[in-house]
């Protein structure tokens, strides 16, 4: 009998302000409270930008109904005076999983490659018929550290799979049901680059894959929307339902943030991004994407540096990450870049306060702070009319404050939701902040009260003697308990006063032996200065490292330009039929190669003498790994439809180590793990540019074939993927390129046909505007391809590695195609036992075009050394040899026209080497692309000890930092210590 | 007259290329000279226009050509003018004969499983018709150190000549050393189970350094006992305490290196080697005064940081150098059996970044020789010495001039063909034939 009362009354308290109209009532009479609430005398931020001082808001029912001021008070309104106090909009969090269960992780052993739905889309990790709604279970607990935080409204979502569905608005009304709170059931649809937890599925097991599928997705989504499809696929179907919704994209970098907009943009679609803090690196990149961009605010913490062993592990790029990141929201507001802000990404929600404040001391303006929390989420979402601005008809979402909401000591007393008021911090305390001074026992005794208004902390002295001492303040009552000293055992005196206006207390005392006597003091005239606590004013006055391109070591501060350069006197490498010239000048201008000859003039040109060294072109890579995020789709057999160019690093310090190996340009590949690859970018090493400035202009289109051990996953326990031999891969071949034949030929007939990326990439091999670079070992397979390629009519461009091509060097030629080698590797698998080093030497001698190439981030940077083995193995001239590191990839890359060679009119590429090229004993002392030098060896010394300096620097301040929170930290524990506070704690 | 005896050992070596397998040589039967080369001495020295006479396996005399008369009887004349003489190359801290096939395990003997290995010998898992050590002649590279993998304690290694019929054929120095791997001083998150990657310091790291100190006074102790009971593994450690061995111990950064020294002197043992030593020039000056010689890692190998200065690898060998660190040049690493052959490309590359070519010589010739004990016999051009050398046309540390003509290991005329010549020689030949 008692459970049911006590539930029927947590019933009532639970009665939302918005009844359901159309419920049936079985717990007493109808009522509505239909009263007026009038706040009064305050500082109001109606919007970001418009501040009304001694301004009014009245509410009723949940909503604004006016603010402004001297509005007057309706007769049925319950007025509030806020006198010295502010008014907020409550703030929006755009980007949580609130309430929302993240999924678990499905288990299983081996690899699956297909769905495990049926009925949806071919992949499980596309999920946009999810919806956040129906997962969603109000978290007061949640709620409430939101709550203080100043949050009213949370965007919640799925925060798993590529396309995640659709999430939900909340209202943080503790008070309310989620009839009431859900103020959108569909509030936008949420997407990223990482795969679910709830499938096993293999595919995408790469970035580049997921950039893949989301693209294939669109396609298919249009096509399906055409009523194309005669099969039912629900999450199509759903994907095009959610079209019309905010699409925020969780991206989580800078770099994924670019990623994401170029996959959007290619679909007319404008994501709402979740950056990672690191936009600033690059921040006319992000500027240029148009994107608004939700900003965690997960600003790392200085690292422990104590130990010198560890620090030395640090990168440059982590350090300078620690004082550059909170510098980025005011970047972005600089640049004029939307931004919401939000506290996904935090550890702990609670650091949420600190970092915004940070943020702010690191030049976020508190207008465009407040507009990142209340306007621009409210604007991201549709929802301006009724969120994120205090005006007639919006929700009654606002908070009360001491003072401006930005600065440090204020105090947030409610925050109210629908109307509905949750007290933070109790807004009728009164300030006893301040110095006093009593007698307790004989014994005179200076107390000073800091902190903040709710929670002050004393500090008791008592004839210079500092005494332990530990206190609380709530509803207007002080307790307050003190020793006087160690020696006298654990002698505490107990005070409990109340003070009615903040200025005196009064109460009693009891004595250590058990007497009580009366207490009063009363604060001294004049405000005590707020003693400012450590840790405030290091933010302020350190400054944000520079950032330079890329933003880790070695890179530039300032771009390098294109310059005039006279090369004198140097032993020149043409690679043309004027072979080696010596004592011959080399004039680059324009970024081009202007002049080759005697005695050139200088002009205005920088003259460096090079007598003594030589100049080649620059090294060219047929095949590297490196400035990569991903390599290998491994989840189907073909993966046409991936391209490496989506995910270039410009950031890989092997970029800057290539240069420093007189490299220029390289291929990367995909990786071997399936037969059909993905396809390649081909790019120059312009250490600092982004990663789509690296690429070639009119880049020729290649794709990564493979063949023999690894596409049949030969080492593999389980391996279950069609193929599993030789045999098998030949069949793959026949099978992509007849379909892609039947799919050319539709597509070329005017039939309506399902665009299909993998299908279009095929087909352009087929019609010759696409060449393989196939990676290859034995002479078997080797051959099988040639047949296949015949078959349908095209020629294969180049087989890398190609380790066994001696042996049918003879029918490579006849069928065109050139050979990128190893110089000596062998061993390291079985399809290797017959590769030996005469091998480039052998092709060339048949007439193979051949290239060596590194695959090898170690080996690219000693690619003339690899030709030089040439020289030793098979007898190659010295200039033959030098080609297959430089005109001859050029050649098999179809980028001769450009680069490979000194020819007079060809991009100034060029290399000056200490000594001869294929010496061991060379250096590359200069490398230059386009006449701009990335790589020179007295600037790598300048910029080795900048480095240096750099770390040291930053370095001291983290110790600085930490040393900061020491001084605080003997304080408190020597406190500790005289209180003796095991007992009191 | 010394021309003909020149060309009719060519024709020997021609002759037994074409054999399947590449017969061991046999032993000298016969005296010979080599006139008229370079000859890189290996302890930094240069003889130009040089005699070098072999008898019997050794070295009987080696000078300047124009300074030593020997009788001209019954002796065979090599005439290398304009070439070089090297001493054999060693490799440092291999597993050459101890996996043909990388990615194929059933060819793989390099490890054992377990934690205290120390009675594992690598010696009799050595394959000495391997098709990888065979190539590592035609390059200059005669000699290794044969070492086991894995565990704590790794176990036994040996020192080989790579051209035997068997293992014991080919041993030249037997369980010189016992390789021990050095705790990490940092881990990594395990980021597969929501780890945090980054890198902390090893919380085990004083217990595993606790446990291996543990393990070598347990086998201290048992092998200053009556042994009774059989302990294969403390038995096996007994060569570390009577000097007879020496302590290899695999380590990279500067605070596992100055621990590892620590460790050394505390167990009483003097014969220490670091194997690694990427931050070994940190501490230079406390391995050369404790007489610490260092294996050093692959010259051709990527920084370890991000922001380490790019040509860190090539240019550590001269930092030690420079302190009077004995070094030598190891390969260790992947693909590290084939690459092996690169050896004095590794030292050439340490002479583009401050050494001299003879010192860089001296990293893979008669420094491992000191390390390993073998330096009275091994490691240099010198009277008395093994008659192991090779005949270069030109500097052997660029790979454009590394072609050898003759070499010999012990005074035998090896054969310089390998499984990759007899490839090249047929398909070389089937496209001639087709034109």
């Amino acid at each position: 009998m008692i459970k049911n009362v006590l539930w029927l009354l947590m019933f009532a308290c639970s009665i939302p302000i918005f009844g359901q109209d159309y419920f049936p009532n079985n717990s007493g009479v109808a009522t509505k409270n239909s009263n007026y609430t009038l706040f009064t005398n305050a500082t109001i931020y109606a919007s970001p930008d418009k501040v009304i001082k001694n301004g009014s808001l009245l509410i009723k029912e949940g909503k604004v109904v006016s603010v402004g001021k001297n509005i007057k008070a309706p007769k049925n309104a319950t007025i509030v005076d806020l006198s010295g106090k502010f008014i907020y909009p409550s703030f929006i969090d755009i980007y949580t999983a609130f309430g929302v269960k993240k999924p678990e992780r499905v288990r299983g052993s081996g690899p699956q490659y297909d769905a495990g739905r049926s009925g949806f889309y071919w992949n499980d990790h596309i999920r946009p018929e999810q919806e956040a709604m129906y997962l969603f279970k109000y978290d007061s607990k949640a709620a409430s550290s939101m709550q203080k935080l100043g949050f009213g409204t949370v965007n919640t979502s799925i925060q798993d799979g590529i396309v995640r569905g659709t999430g939900a608005l909340i209202a943080l009304n503790d008070e309310g049901d989620n009839s009431v709170r859900v103020l959108d059931p569909a509030s936008a649809q949420f997407l990223s680059f990482s795969k679910s937890v709830q499938s096993r599925q293999s595919y995408p097991t790469s970035l580049m894959g997921s950039m893949a599928l989301l693209r294939q997705m669109y396609n298919d989504a249009n096509w399906y929307a055409g009523g194309n499809s005669e099969t039912t696929d629900l999450a199509l179907e759903a994907l095009n339902r959610n079209k019309a919704l905010p699409q925020i994209f969780e991206a989580g970098s800078r770099s994924n943030l670019m990623r994401a907009d170029k996959v959007g943009d290619q679909f007319g679609i404008q994501y709402i991004i979740v950056g990672g803090g690191d936009e600033y690196e690059r921040i006319t990149d992000v500027k240029n994407t148009n994107a608004a961009v939700i900003l965690p605010l997960d600003f790392q913490k200085a690292f422990d540096v104590e130990d010198p062993f560890l620090a030395s592990t640090l990168s440059v790029s982590d350090m300078r990450a620690w004082n550059q990141g909170p510098y980025n929201p005011a970047i972005l507001e600089k640049n004029d870049i939307t931004f919401a802000l939000t506290t996904h990404g935090l550890k702990s929600v609670k650091d949420f306060k600190s970092n915004l404040m940070t943020a702010v001391s690191k030049g976020l303006s508190k207008e465009t702070a407040l507009k990142a929390l209340t306007t621009v989420p409210a604007q991201l979402l549709g929802k301006s009319d009724v969120l994120g601005t205090l005006k007639a008809g919006a929700f009654a979402n606002f908070l009360i404050s001491s003072g401006d909401i930005f600065d440090k000591e204020t105090t947030l007393y409610e925050n109210w939701v629908q109307g509905e008021a949750h007290i933070i911090n109790t807004m009728n305390a009164h300030d006893i902040r301040g110095d006093y001074s009593f007698s307790i026992n004989g014994k005179q005794i200076e107390m000073s009260l800091n902190g903040t208004i709710e929670k002050p902390k004393a500090t008791l002295k008592s004839g210079g003697q500092k005494l332990g001492s530990k206190m609380s303040y709530n509803d207007d009552w002080m307790t307050l308990t003190y020793t006087e000293s160690t020696d006298s055992p654990k002698a505490f005196t107990r005070i409990s006063a109340k003070t009615s206006d903040g200025k005196t207390l009064n109460g009693k005392a009891t004595l250590p032996n058990g007497d009580v006597v009366a207490f009063s003091a009363t604060k001294a005239e004049g405000k005590s200065d707020e003693k400012k606590k450590g840790g405030q004013k290091d933010s302020e006055s350190s400054n944000m490292f520079a950032v330079t391109y890329p933003n880790v070591g070695f890179g530039f501060k300032d771009q390098p330009k294109s310059e005039t350069i006279l090369f004198k006197n140097a032993t020149v490498w043409t690679n043309e039929a004027d072979g080696v010239l010596e004592n011959t000048d080399v004039l680059i201008k324009g970024g081009k190669i202007a002049q080759i000859g005697k005695d050139l003039k200088a002009g205005g040109a920088r003259v460096i003498d090079a007598t003594g060294k030589h100049i080649t072109a620059g090294i060219i890579d047929e095949h590297s790994h490196i400035a990569a995020t991903s390599i290998n789709e491994a989840g189907h057999n073909s993966s046409a439809e991936v391209t490496i160019e989506d995910v270039i690093d410009d950031e890989d310090i092997d970029i800057y180590r290539n240069l420093a190996g007189g490299v220029t340009s390289i291929q990367i590949l995909h990786g071997s793990a399936n037969p059909i690859g993905g396809r390649s970018a081909i790019i120059k090493l312009k250490w600092g540019a982004s990663a789509d400035n690296l690429v070639y202009d009119e880049s020729p289109k290649f794709i990564k074939f493979a063949l023999g051990e690894n596409v049949k996953q030969s080492r593999s326990q389980n391996g279950i993927r069609f193929p599993q031999s030789r045999m098998g891969v030949e069949q793959v071949y026949v099978d992509y390129f007849s379909r892609a034949k039947e799919y050319d030929d539709k597509k070329k007939s005017g039939q309506a046909y399902r665009m299909d990326t993998e299908m279009e990439v095929l087909a352009e091999i087929l019609n010759g505007e696409r060449f393989i670079s196939c990676h290859s070992y034995v002479q078997s397979e080797i051959n099988m391809l040639m047949k296949v390629a015949e078959q349908f009519n095209f020629r294969i461009n180049t087989f890398t590695h190609i380790l066994e091509g001696y042996k049918v060097a003879d029918k490579m030629k006849e069928h065109g195609v050139g050979g990128s080698t190893f110089s000596d590797w062998w061993a390291y698998k079985y399809e290797v036992n017959d590769a030996i080093p005469y091998n480039a030497a052998i092709m060339h001698n048949v007439g193979v075009t051949v290239a060596v190439n590194s695959d090898d981030a170690e080996m690219s940077r000693r690619l003339n050394q690899e030709a030089a083995k040439s020289v030793k193995y098979g007898g190659v001239s010295e200039e033959d040899a030098l080609k297959f590191v430089t005109l001859n990839p050029a050649k098999l890359l179809h980028i001769d026209d450009r680069v490979g060679s000194l020819k007079v009119g060809k991009d100034a590429d060029v290399v000056l080497w200490s000594d001869h090229p294929l010496s061991i004993y060379a250096k590359a002392e200069k490398t230059i692309i386009e006449g701009v030098t990335y790589f020179d060896i007295e600037k790598d010394r300048e910029l080795r000890a900048a480095l240096q300096k750099e770390k040291s620097e930053l370095i001291n301040l983290m110790l600085e930092d930490k040393n900061k929170g020491l001084k605080t930290q003997p304080i408190q524990k020597k406190e500790k210590e005289l209180m003796h506070c095991d007992s009191l704690d | 007259m010394k021309s003909l005896k020149f060309l009719y050992i060519l024709v020997i070596c021609c002759v037994s290329g074409l054999a399947a397998q590449q017969t061991p040589a046999s032993e000298q039967s016969k005296d010979f000279a080599v006139i008229g080369a370079t000859a890189h001495i290996g302890n930094g020295e240069v003889i130009e226009n040089s005699i070098i006479v072999v008898r019997s396996g050794r070295i009987e005399t080696i000078g300047k050509a124009d300074e030593i008369v020997i009788a001209m009887g019954n002796i065979d004349v090599i005439n290398a003018e304009g070439k070089h003489i090297y001493p054999g190359i060693i490799v440092s801290n291999s597993t050459l004969g101890l996996v043909e096939v990388d990615a194929v395990k059933a060819s793989s003997d390099q490890a054992e499983i377990g934690t205290y290995n120390s009675h594992i010998r690598s010696l009799i898992a050595y394959n000495a018709e391997s098709k990888v050590v065979e190539s590592m002649r035609p390059n200059g590279v005669l000699l290794g150190q044969v070492v086991p993998r894995g565990g704590r304690v790794s176990g036994t290694s040996s020192v080989v000549q790579f051209d035997a019929w068997n293992w014991e054929d080919a041993a030249v120095k037997v369980d010189e050393g016992l390789h021990i791997n050095w705790p990490n001083t940092f881990t990594r998150g395990r980021w597969w189970l929501g780890e945090d990657p980054g890198l902390k310091p090893n919380k085990n790291y004083s217990k595993q350094i606790q446990e291996l100190s543990n393990y070598l006074s347990e086998s201290k102790t048992y092998n200053s006992g009556d042994k009774s009971v059989t302990n294969l593994p403390y038995a096996a450690m007994a060569g570390l305490f009577d000097g007879s061995k020496r302590l290899y111990v695999h380590a990279n950064d500067e605070k596992s290196i100055t621990d590892v020294v620590t460790f050394a002197k505390a167990n009483g043992i003097d014969k220490l080697t670091i194997v690694g030593g990427y931050e070994a020039h940190k501490v230079a000056e406390l391995l050369e005064s404790n007489n610490v010689s260092v294996m050093l890692r692959r010259v051709h190998t990527r920084p370890n940081s991000q922001d380490d200065d790019y040509d860190q690898p090539f240019k550590l060998a001269k930092a030690l150098v420079d302190a009077g660190v004995l070094v030598s040049l190891e390969t260790s690493g992947q693909m590290e059996r084939m690459n092996s052959r690169n050896l004095p490309f590794y030292a050439g590359t340490t002479v583009a970044y401050g050494l001299s070519k003879e010192q860089a010589l001296e990293l893979i010739t008669l420094n491992p020789a000191k390390i390993l004990g073998i330096d009275k016999d091994y490691g240099s051009l010198e009277s008395g010495k093994s008659g192991t050398f090779f005949i270069s046309e030109g500097d052997a540390l660029d790979m454009r001039t590394n072609i050898l003509t003759h070499a010999f290991i012990d005074g035998r005329a090896i054969s310089l063909e390998s499984h990759q010549t007899k490839l090249w020689k047929r398909y070389a030949e089937k496209y001639n034939d087709g034109k």
